[in-house]
């Protein structure tokens, strides 16, 4: 079971929130081709090691909020909030 | 090779079984193959087998990490059915569960594949009329398909609780479906291909990938660099992290799959029992273990164990389906790193390294697809283009918006 801190109502079970994927994902333009437009919406980061993500407290204050986690140890490594920049985490590799 | 028979058996069981050789070789490996293959799972032993014995060639290694056949192929709950909605997907794990049906003369090795048949649930009214549909689409797709109402379930599972939250409608079943044994899957491929002359090399992990304008050469590894003309990854749970090594992005998330097995009782599961709305299926193993599973965990993990949220659902849905069954013990509880595709659709083919190819994103089904995943994938690395089979499973389908929405592709609603 995950233990997410979240921003506004502290540490609670995963079974309260959501995943909403990967987070700082920016929108190319509207005059990008089919190869950036299909990069955007479908290739993922999907990383072994500090994934950057949204979660939504689905059962709490049903606010979204950024997390940075290790998809091997599970290991939440930073609580952010939405539209704050990506922390500066040493890249970890396995 | 010795040939595996009643005649050697019985050989065998005179000598104390103390003669039997090993499966199959552990060479060293050499300098340069004409096709090296990542990952010694399912796919890319079947891929190395049939492009020994179907295209000839004789210079072939399959590298793994880990130890053969110790990724999903030996995770995974043994499903083997073809009971898909789109005319692509239907018409390849449709061909690869006919090589099922016959795998085990193929490669002298029991599989135990046992057509025990693949019950899907219905629990409403509108689910039925759809699954009405689904069953109609697989029969034009010349698969079988058969609605049951639910007098006729509950024949086939006397111990289910039709009247259980969300009752039970009714359910359509293909009954050339069922499991085998995986672990047989995997040395039988191992053991015939080795037999053919390709060199199984374990505890070798690939670190990198040599590449020279835009044509890949060889790999870099723990055991030192290795030259190959054409390359092919099948490595299910590492797609994302392969592919980044080459050079290019793929459209897959890592999700932890979990599955779990009770303590052996006497049978009383005679078919693979499968409901997407409670999330939850079942069979019961030859040895008596009621085997379980459901959806995956919901964030991207490589963690390779699974969480309690969903051990807790998967537990709490069969013990409303199957009351009976509550005060059994569960034994084990695991999970596989399953690479999911935005379609559920695996990923197949080219890639944009030249002479690079691909077999990844096969989610939560990749153990039903082995045979014709690894026959297709034997062709096109030596025709250096896809087989007919799989020509609209490519990574441009991203591109170009072909995609294949295949929401039975895990059985399971995810």
């Amino acid at each position: 079971m995950l233990r997410l801190s979240c921003p506004w109502c502290g540490t609670r079970d995963e079974l309260e929130f959501s995943y909403g994927g990967e987070s700082h994902v920016t929108r190319p333009t509207l005059d990008s081709d089919d190869a950036q437009w299909s990069d955007y919406l479908f290739n993922k980061e999907n990383p072994k090691g500090i994934h950057y993500e949204h979660w939504l407290h689905k059962y709490g204050c049903g606010r979204w909020f950024n997390v940075a986690r290790d998809t091997v140890t599970h290991e939440i490594h930073a609580v952010y909030e939405m539209g704050e920049p990506k922390p500066d985490l040493a890249v970890k590799d396995y | 090779m010795k040939g595996y028979s009643f005649l050697s058996l019985a050989r065998q069981a005179l000598g104390g079984h103390k003669g039997w050789p090993p499966a199959w070789r552990s060479p060293e490996p050499k300098k340069n193959y004409d096709v090296l293959i990542i990952g010694a799972g399912g796919h890319g032993l079947a891929t190395a087998y049939y492009l020994a014995k179907k295209h000839s060639v004789n210079n072939i290694a399959v590298l793994d990490k880990g130890w053969l056949g110790g990724g999903n192929t030996g995770r995974n709950t043994q499903v083997t059915r073809s009971n898909y909605f789109w005319p692509q997907s239907a018409a390849f794990f449709d061909h690869s569960l006919k090589l099922y049906e016959r795998l085990s003369h193929e490669l002298n090795f029991n599989v135990m594949l046992s057509q025990r048949g693949v019950l899907t649930l219905a629990h409403s009214v509108h689910e039925m009329e759809g699954f009405r549909r689904w069953a109609n689409a697989i029969k034009i797709n010349d698969v079988d398909a058969e609605i049951l109402t639910p007098v006729e379930v509950k024949k086939l599972v006397p111990l289910i609780n039709l009247d259980c939250r969300f009752p039970v409608h009714g359910g359509f079943i293909q009954r050339r479906g069922g499991i085998s044994r995986h672990d047989a899957v995997a040395w039988g491929y191992a053991r015939a291909a080795s037999a053919l002359g390709v060199d199984l090399i374990q505890q070798c992990e690939v670190t990198g990938f040599n590449i020279q304008s835009g044509r890949v050469t060889g790999v870099n590894t723990t055991g030192g660099t290795i030259g190959a003309d054409r390359i092919s990854f099948a490595v299910a749970g590492h797609t994302s992290h392969l592919a980044k090594m080459a050079g290019f992005r793929v459209p897959v998330t890592s999700m932890q799959l979990q599955a779990m097995v009770s303590e052996p009782i006497k049978p009383c599961l005679d078919t693979m029992l499968t409901s997407s709305v409670i999330h939850m299926y079942v069979s019961q193993s030859d040895r008596g273990e009621l085997v379980l599973g459901g959806g995956a965990d919901v964030y991207n993990s490589y963690a390779q164990r699974g969480g309690i949220p969903l051990l807790q659902e998967n537990v709490a849905a069969l013990l409303e389906l199957i009351p009976a069954f509550s005060r059994l013990r569960l034994m084990r509880q695991w999970a596989g790193t399953t690479d999911i595709t935005p379609d559920t659709t695996p990923i197949m083919g080219l890639t944009p390294v030249q002479n690079l190819y691909i077999s990844g994103g096969w989610g939560t089904g990749g153990y039903k697809a082995i045979p014709a995943g690894g026959e297709t994938m034997a062709y096109t690395i030596v025709n250096d283009q896809p087989h007919l089979l799989i020509e609209d499973f490519g990574l441009e389908r991203f591109r170009t918006g072909r995609l294949i929405d295949e929401g039975a592709a895990s059985g399971v609603a995810h």
